[in-house]
């Protein structure tokens, strides 16, 4: 017959083995954990932006389209820039006629359908160029949504598209917050930007960021403490877009405002 | 149990076992799922080799200089130097096997994705110096008049 001490004394050491949790009885290998210690960094590309270098000349998206083989006169591209013109009145006007592919050549707005907007030189409070690409979200929402494994985010972070495996449902189309992806014209598979995947992986620079003469356009290692870009990140005010989605963007930008959507 | 209830179980499980065989043969042996776990990792790892061997066309102005270096010293003079050759030349590949398959862009609107003056006081672009394509000798090709290897007035042709 149990007595009453023994019943608590069981009890206590029943609580305290439950609690352990499972982890506590793995064994560490210590092989594994001097590989993590002294293997290479790892990498995870990020993107920096300065708009305020950015003059939108446009050469971005020329290469961008030239190097990806993205029919250069469909209206559709990897990469974008967009005008934001405030008014002292305080209206926004925003356009990205073909994606800036021919740059800005004139002051007046494209509004669609073949209609412009003049605003006086006069009126201007302040106006920009914001470049766009794909943020390559550390939570990417496209990725979530393939319901094939078509799209998924490499070790590095970048997010891919497998052409083969695409069965051109859209869905990802669709849950990008940024509006980044499209429908490729000649192969019909989701198609976005990969931060030029071929280039990077061979110790190159996106088409991009080799095009832009001003420097707007930046590419770094966010884990290489030593890495210009890097830096920047992590000592500077940058800012990203739609925050509020959860997304974790991992394109930033320095200069930007609360019109930039 | 009756024979008839047995029978359509039968069908479904020969049914299932046919598709299984499929998958087996048809999914390849790389797609499952890796790092990220099944949300953001479930593909085909053979696919990020597929992406590595995309073609690189456009080489940087450091290839264009192997073979161009007087083109490339005396552009490094100029305010153009910013620019890379391939910018107004097009992409590289393939070029040094078959020259004339540069498309050299020598377009007024090239010239003015730039040099088109754009009153924009908190952007860059209000620093370059640029005129209103409307009023400069508008429909003229901006290379009959000005170098753009020799942009200053001195390079004026």
């Amino acid at each position: 017959m149990i007595n009453r001490r023994e019943f608590l004394k069981n009890t206590v050491k029943g609580i305290a083995c439950a609690a352990l949790p499972l982890a506590a009885f793995e064994i560490i290998d210590p092989k594994k954990l001097f590989a993590d210690k002294s293997g290479k960094p790892g990498v995870r590309w990020v993107f920096l932006i300065d708009t305020y270098k950015c003059v939108g000349c446009g050469f971005c998206v020329k290469a961008c389209k030239n190097e990806n083989e993205i029919p250069y006169d469909a209206n559709v591209t990897r990469t974008w820039v967009e005008r934001y013109v405030v008014t002292k009145d305080g209206q926004v006007f925003a356009d990205s006629p073909k994606g800036a592919r021919d740059g800005f050549a004139t002051p007046k707005i494209d509004m669609g359908l073949g209609k412009y907007q003049e605003i006086k030189n006069e009126d201007i409070k302040k106006a920009y160029f914001v470049p766009k690409l794909c943020n390559q979200c550390e939570n990417p929402p496209c990725v979530q949504v393939c319901p094939v494994g078509a799209t998924y985010q490499a070790p590095d972070g970048v997010v891919l598209v497998d052409r083969k495996w695409c069965i051109g449902c859209g869905y990802c189309i669709m849950a990008c917050p940024y509006g980044v992806r499209f429908f490729h014209p000649v192969y019909k598979t989701a198609e976005k930007c990969n931060f030029c995947y071929h280039r990077i992986t061979k110790g190159m620079k996106p088409a991009c960021v080799q095009a832009c003469p001003f420097g707007a356009r930046l590419i770094g290692n966010i884990k290489d403490p030593d890495d210009p870009v890097a830096k920047i990140i992590m000592t500077e005010r940058v800012g990203i877009l739609k925050e509020e989605y959860g997304t974790k963007p991992q394109v930033f930008y320095l200069g930007i405002d609360k019109e930039v959507r | 149990m009756k024979n008839h209830v047995w029978r359509p179980l039968f069908a479904v499980i020969g049914m299932a076992a046919v598709v299984l065989v499929i998958r087996a043969f048809y999914v390849p042996k790389d797609f499952g799922v890796h790092e990220r776990g099944y949300m953001y990792g479930w593909y085909r790892a053979g696919n990020i080799e597929d992406w590595k061997n995309v073609k690189v066309k456009y080489q940087g102005r450091e290839y264009c200089k192997t073979c161009h270096s007087d083109k490339y010293e005396s552009i490094e003079k100029t305010p153009h130097a910013i620019i890379q050759c391939e910018n107004c030349h097009g992409p590289a590949l393939g070029h040094p096997e078959n020259p004339a398959k540069l498309a050299i862009d020598k377009s007024r609107g090239l010239c003015l994705r730039c040099h088109s003056y754009l009153p924009y006081p908190t952007s860059n672009r209000a620093n370059i110096r640029g005129i209103d394509p409307d009023r400069h000798n508008a429909g003229i090709e901006c290379v009959m008049c000005h170098n753009p290897h020799k942009p200053s007035p001195e390079g004026m042709k």
